[in-house]
């Protein structure tokens, strides 16, 4: 009689519960990066160039006064691009670096400013990581975790290394093109209630290998 | 009567597991159904990896979302584009409403705790979406409209109204676990008081001792041959509250306090598209995209809500089947659901459960 009594709520918990998994994206963001080496061969940082997508850029710049109407110069967008970086940092920059396995810390955003090309906010900024580092293998990934922002890396040439040794060879995963760990990920996933790392499974992830 | 109570509860057993299964199995239907569909594209498409019914949802609303923006800027110039827009407005009310947040935890539960009806449901439904949609269009015409301030400043005000909302949903739900709860004691001590065998001595005790049973008196003391129907038929109410006292105004009253929880809070993307409209000059287009889009958030809702109530359904007959534990049960459900409130509204609040992220970068 107990198992009944937990069927009935399990029923209950479902028709309520699994339709509050799932997260939906309000924001789109063309993601290009680059992974900048030192001479000594180590990893120092991260260069980030992502594209918002209109609909955000234009409420981004709302309220924002300009010397021209419709032109934003970049010092203009100085105080936008300030409360970008100040609050991408509550969300780890949805950067998250891996050397041999092991979990990279960054530094806060160096060289970050915003331009406003072709109705859309371009936001740069330099993620430089807490202890550069030389491994093996090196991991990136960029993706929010709960979704609401979708990151897509651009069509052409999404990961550049800059001044990395030689020899040193890269992989990319998209969420979209059938490599990504994403397929191994069903349908659990969403129903079990749990969102916390749910855009994992839009992760974009870049490997390097390094002889 | 020990077998046919006991028949009874293998029916139901029966119907909750095909209940069960169908909700699961649905998934895998659509599924199905849907790869060879959306995409125009035969089977095994490489660019569906987030399956099922929930990434099919996921893809349909990103592109009614995304649709918005350019629909809008051709508004501009062609007036037809507004029309496009209200269609696809409505659609991505329905489809994004399946995602988190827009109340439909909090008013399912709410009406799974109390006895509601389906139809209250409904109405519920459509007025928290209504209120969601006239709070967006307040923040923004106040905020950008009127007074012109920055996307960060209106961030500001929507997290504090975010705030509140959750604060308000665990309120409700504290209130309702305190009403819920005592009810479930009271059945949990009652069935602890007398068991199955002492079933006559149980049902006397419940006749006799409260208050807001007297209506079962009749058939007790009138006619002692009905006895054993009439308590199936009335057990399942006799621990807590009547289906009509929560009916009544002041049922409304708390049924207001679920949409002012739920209601308050509008949706991002409401906001996001009123901006945008606002930008383009067609600010009234976007208020008009938005009260659309609460339309068909609405109905998404509401189906959910009905789905609740008719689970519910599905429990009480379940529990009718049996004696004064059936009650239990049904008060065990409105408990759970009384509580999932408080933990949706809790959670809310710090941060454990996250609904939708208010734009604020």
């Amino acid at each position: 009689m107990h198992r009944l009594y937990g069927m009935l709520l399990i029923v209950m918990l479902l028709v309520v519960s699994a339709t509050t998994a799932s997260a939906h994206p309000h924001v789109w963001v063309k993601a290009a990066s680059e992974l900048i080496y030192a001479p000594d061969g180590t990893v120092t940082g991260v260069r980030h160039t992502w594209t918002f997508d209109d609909m955000f850029s234009t409420y981004a710049l709302q309220g924002i006064e300009t010397e021209t109407k419709g032109v934003y110069t970049r010092e203009e967008l100085a105080p936008l691009a300030q409360t970008n970086v100040d609050s991408l940092k509550e969300f780890g920059f949805f950067s998250f670096a891996k050397a041999d396995g092991k979990k990279q810390k960054f530094n806060e955003p160096t060289d970050y400013y915003l331009e406003y090309k072709d109705t859309a906010l371009v936001l740069h900024f330099v993620l430089p990581f807490r202890t550069p580092f030389k491994s093996r293998q090196m991991q990136l990934e960029v993706f929010d975790p709960s979704y609401f922002v979708d990151f897509q890396l651009q069509d052409k040439d999404p990961i550049k290394l800059v001044a990395a040794p030689a020899g040193c060879a890269m992989t990319i995963e998209r969420p979209s093109d059938g490599s990504s760990a994403a397929k191994k990920l069903g349908e659990d996933n969403f129903l079990d209630g749990s969102n916390d790392n749910f855009g994992a499974m839009f992760a974009n992830k870049v490997t390097v290998n390094c002889p | 009567m020990t077998l046919r109570s006991e028949d009874a509860v293998r029916r139901g057993a029966v119907w909750s597991i095909l209940l069960v299964a169908a909700v699961l199995s649905a998934d895998g239907v659509f599924h199905a159904a849907l790869a060879q569909n959306p995409f125009g594209a035969p089977r095994a498409v490489p660019d569906q990896q987030v399956g099922g019914i929930i990434g099919w949802v996921l893809a349909k609303q990103s592109e009614f979302y995304r649709a918005m923006s350019s629909t809008i800027r051709a508004a501009k110039n062609d007036g037809s584009a507004v029309w496009t827009l209200l269609g696809i407005s409505f659609a991505y009310g329905i489809f994004h409403a399946a995602g988190p947040g827009h109340g439909k935890a909090v008013i399912s539960s709410y009406l799974v705790a109390n006895e509601e009806t389906a139809r209250r449901g409904i109405v519920l439904s459509f007025a928290s979406a209504l209120a969601q949609a006239l709070v967006a269009v307040a923040i923004v015409g106040i905020g950008a409209w009127l007074l012109n301030v920055t996307a960060k400043t209106m961030c500001g005000a929507e997290r504090i109204i975010e705030i509140a909302s959750y604060g308000l949903i665990a309120a409700f739900g504290a209130r309702l676990v305190w009403v819920k709860g005592g009810g479930f004691f009271r059945a949990l001590s009652a069935s602890r008081a007398s068991g199955p065998q002492l079933a006559m001595a149980h049902h006397h005790h419940e006749h006799h001792g409260d208050g807001h049973s007297h209506h079962h008196d009749h058939h007790h003391d009138a006619a002692h041959h009905h006895h054993h129907h009439d308590h199936d038929a009335h057990c399942g109410h006799s621990h807590g509250p009547e289906p009509e006292q929560l009916a009544g105004p002041g049922g409304w009253k708390r049924g207001l306090a679920a949409v002012a929880a739920v209601g308050i809070r509008p949706c991002s993307g409401a906001i996001l598209v009123l901006v945008f409209a606002l930008a383009q000059g067609l600010f009234w287009a976007g208020v008009a995209a938005t009260f659309v889009m609460g339309l068909g958030t609405a109905i998404t809702v509401a189906a959910i809500a009905i789905l609740a109530v008719s689970a519910k359904g599905v429990a009480r007959r379940l529990a009718a089947g049996r004696d004064g534990s059936g009650a239990l049960v049904m008060r065990g459900v409105e408990f759970a659901a009384a509580g999932l409130v408080l933990l949706l509204g809790a959670g809310l609040l710090l941060g454990y459960v996250s609904a939708e992220r208010v734009t604020c970068f």
